[in-house]
């Protein structure tokens, strides 16, 4: 497994998995684009250089765990299981067909290296703590990362999980919150405004980093700096945009869950290619 | 079992059974971990705590983080009972059960309490008449109702042996002992408490005992009733269901539960595709309770001996 320190290679990484993203999207003909694309780049600093874990002892008590609670970027997850090896890549061009192995959303019993199944918003922090305080009473030491959409944490559940972490000192949850500032229905601020996010997190007990969500270099300090904390969770606060990369699709809310057509996606690959 | 003397019979509260056994559990089971969301003290998880408080979490008043987080505390190997009231669980919960715990195949066991109009005087707001019917439609869910204190310990038992999901659901109010301590209990298996030829009445829960009375009294009528006891509603004993159905004729369920969706439902199910033959069910029309005495509340919405005496005759009126 490519494991790296060296920011370039992890951009390079981000953008390759940006390309098979948009891909398996289109090919597809549904999902949703804009928020895998807004999270892909903390998914490869965690995959790629941060998070310990292994293709062939997923889930394993020596290894670190990821719960991707906006279940919907489930794309941006499929193509950094597939580049770490844990299935054929050739799998996410049958992404969301009957006999694949990859479900719409995260179908656990379906596809090595995921652990639980998300998709219905608002549940992945509380099992992310559920694991995490198993680990504790079985003195792993193991962190727990898991991936928060910004329209997500309206989930009632969301907060209650988020007094759970802080309750019982869960310093091995660190959890990002992929604020790309869109849900399907429109600007956050406007369907319900979240705001002031980081005071939120505070005011729950949680350290808080904020920080630029494609800044690949921020997110791995920021990282470094979560697990020193101790005694409380961390929240990594990710300053994103929806769409990142590719340049029709950035802050646009219709491509939430609107997959690219065959015109587009040549375009999508001119964009990532730097043309 | 048929002539017990059931007015005289020992009753026993299945909560504390559950309560006890899960605690003693605790120490030979390092990877049970118990999860309650503050009625620990109603349920009985606090003797748990009491015990392994290293592994007891308590929730606070927030259900559905409580089951999403046993679903993690299961996939990291541990073994969690989780426990409220049976209104909450698989109310306020439905969501997190079908998708943090059903959807994985978690092992997660729900074991609520106050299942039931036998809650009384709390009223409609918690007496949990949809809870079977809600935990019977979700796929790889496991569902048992036992009937009395020595059945829930034998159900408390197997589910430490049984992989996946599982709802239990136990009582408020103390029940008669209608099972000795080796009850017998199997998963996906029903037990004949008492037979009879004339009619099958299949009931779980209290209306076991219920049933028993009822049929001593029709006995006396010379109407020779089977009564089998269905605490495994899912997986449920078709075989026996049909084989009352060839041999009795006539069916009657009953349930402490809403006539839609719960036993009733599953016998007839098993009934209408295999053998059509009368099934009348005893059990709550689709209505909120009252406040009130359980008893009165049982004979007020037609769970008692009367109403079961009364479907006999209904169910044999029906018998071709």
């Amino acid at each position: 497994m490519e494991y790296t320190d060296d920011i370039g290679v992890l951009k390079n990484i981000a953008n390759d998995l940006r390309v098979d993203i948009v891909k398996c999207l289109t090919k597809s003909g549904s999902g949703h684009p804009g928020g895998s694309l807004s999270a892909i780049d903390m998914l490869t600093a965690l995959y790629f250089s941060r998070m310990r874990h292994d293709v062939n002892n997923s889930g394993g008590d020596k290894y670190d765990r990821f719960v991707l609670s906006k279940g919907h970027a489930a794309p941006a997850l499929y193509a950094v299981l597939a580049r770490c090896g844990y299935f054929e890549k050739s799998c996410l061009d049958t992404l969301r067909q009957v006999d694949s192995i990859l479900s719409g959303h995260p179908y656990a019993p379906s596809t090595p290296g995921v652990e639980v199944s998300t998709g219905s918003l608002g549940q992945g922090l509380s099992m992310a703590n559920g694991m995490a305080l198993a680990s504790k009473l079985d003195n792993l030491d193991r962190t727990v990362f898991c991936m928060l959409g910004d329209g997500e944490i309206q989930e009632g559940q969301v907060w209650e999980a988020a007094m759970t972490s802080a309750h019982y000192k869960l310093d091995n949850v660190i959890a990002f919150l992929d604020n790309n500032g869109l849900q399907i229905d429109g600007p956050v601020k406007d369907i319900m405004n979240i705001e002031p996010i980081g005071d939120k997190w505070r005011s729950f007990g949680w350290e808080v980093f904020e920080i630029d969500g494609h800044d690949i270099g921020a997110i791995l300090t920021a990282i470094d700096k979560a697990r020193k904390v101790t005694g409380k969770p961390s929240m990594i606060w990710a300053h994103t945009v929806k769409g990142k990369g590719v340049s029709f699709m950035e802050n646009k809310v219709s491509f939430h869950g609107v997959t690219p057509t065959e015109i587009e996606l040549e375009t999508a690959l001119a964009d990532l290619a730097g043309e | 079992m048929a002539e017990l003397t059931l007015n005289t019979i020992e009753k026993k509260s299945l909560r504390d059974e559950y309560g006890s056994l899960i605690a003693e559990l605790g120490d030979t089971h390092k990877d049970i971990v118990v999860l309650d969301s503050d009625l620990s003290c109603s349920t009985k998880t606090a003797k748990f705590a009491k015990r392994h408080p290293e592994r007891f979490f308590n929730m606070g008043i927030a259900e559905a983080d409580m089951i999403s987080t046993a679903a993690g505390l299961a996939s990291a190997g541990k073994k969690p009972y989780a426990s409220t009231f049976a209104v909450f669980a698989t109310g306020r919960a439905w969501d997190q059960i079908r998708q943090s715990v059903c959807l994985s195949k978690l092992n997660v066991k729900i074991v609520s309490t106050h299942g039931g109009i036998t809650v009384g005087e709390d009223g409609p707001s918690h007496q949990a008449m949809e809870d079977v019917a809600l935990m019977r439609v979700m796929p790889n869910m496991t569902v048992i109702v036992p009937a009395d204190a020595n059945e829930t310990r034998a159900v408390i038992t197997e589910s430490l042996k049984t992989p996946g999901p599982m709802y239990i659901r136990l009582t408020r109010e103390k029940f008669p002992l209608i099972h000795g301590e080796d009850c017998g209990f199997k998963l996906g298996k029903s037990r004949v408490v008492r037979d009879g030829g004339d009619i099958a009445i299949l009931a779980c829960g209290y209306m076991v005992y219920k049933s028993l009375q009822a049929a001593n009294l029709l006995a006396e009528e010379g109407i020779s009733c089977r009564v089998i006891n269905m605490s495994s509603i899912k997986p449920i004993d078709e075989e026996a269901i049909l084989r009352a159905a060839t041999e009795c004729k006539a069916l009657v369920t009953a349930e402490e539960h809403s006539i839609l969706g719960g036993l009733g439902s599953a016998v007839t199910e098993v009934v209408c595709e295999n053998n059509p033959t009368p099934v009348v069910r005893v059990g709550m029309d689709p209505v909120f309770g009252k406040s009130g005495k359980s008893e009165i509340l049982l004979e007020k919405f037609g769970m008692n001996t009367t109403a079961i005496v009364k479907a006999v005759h209904r169910s044999l009126s029906l018998k071709r």
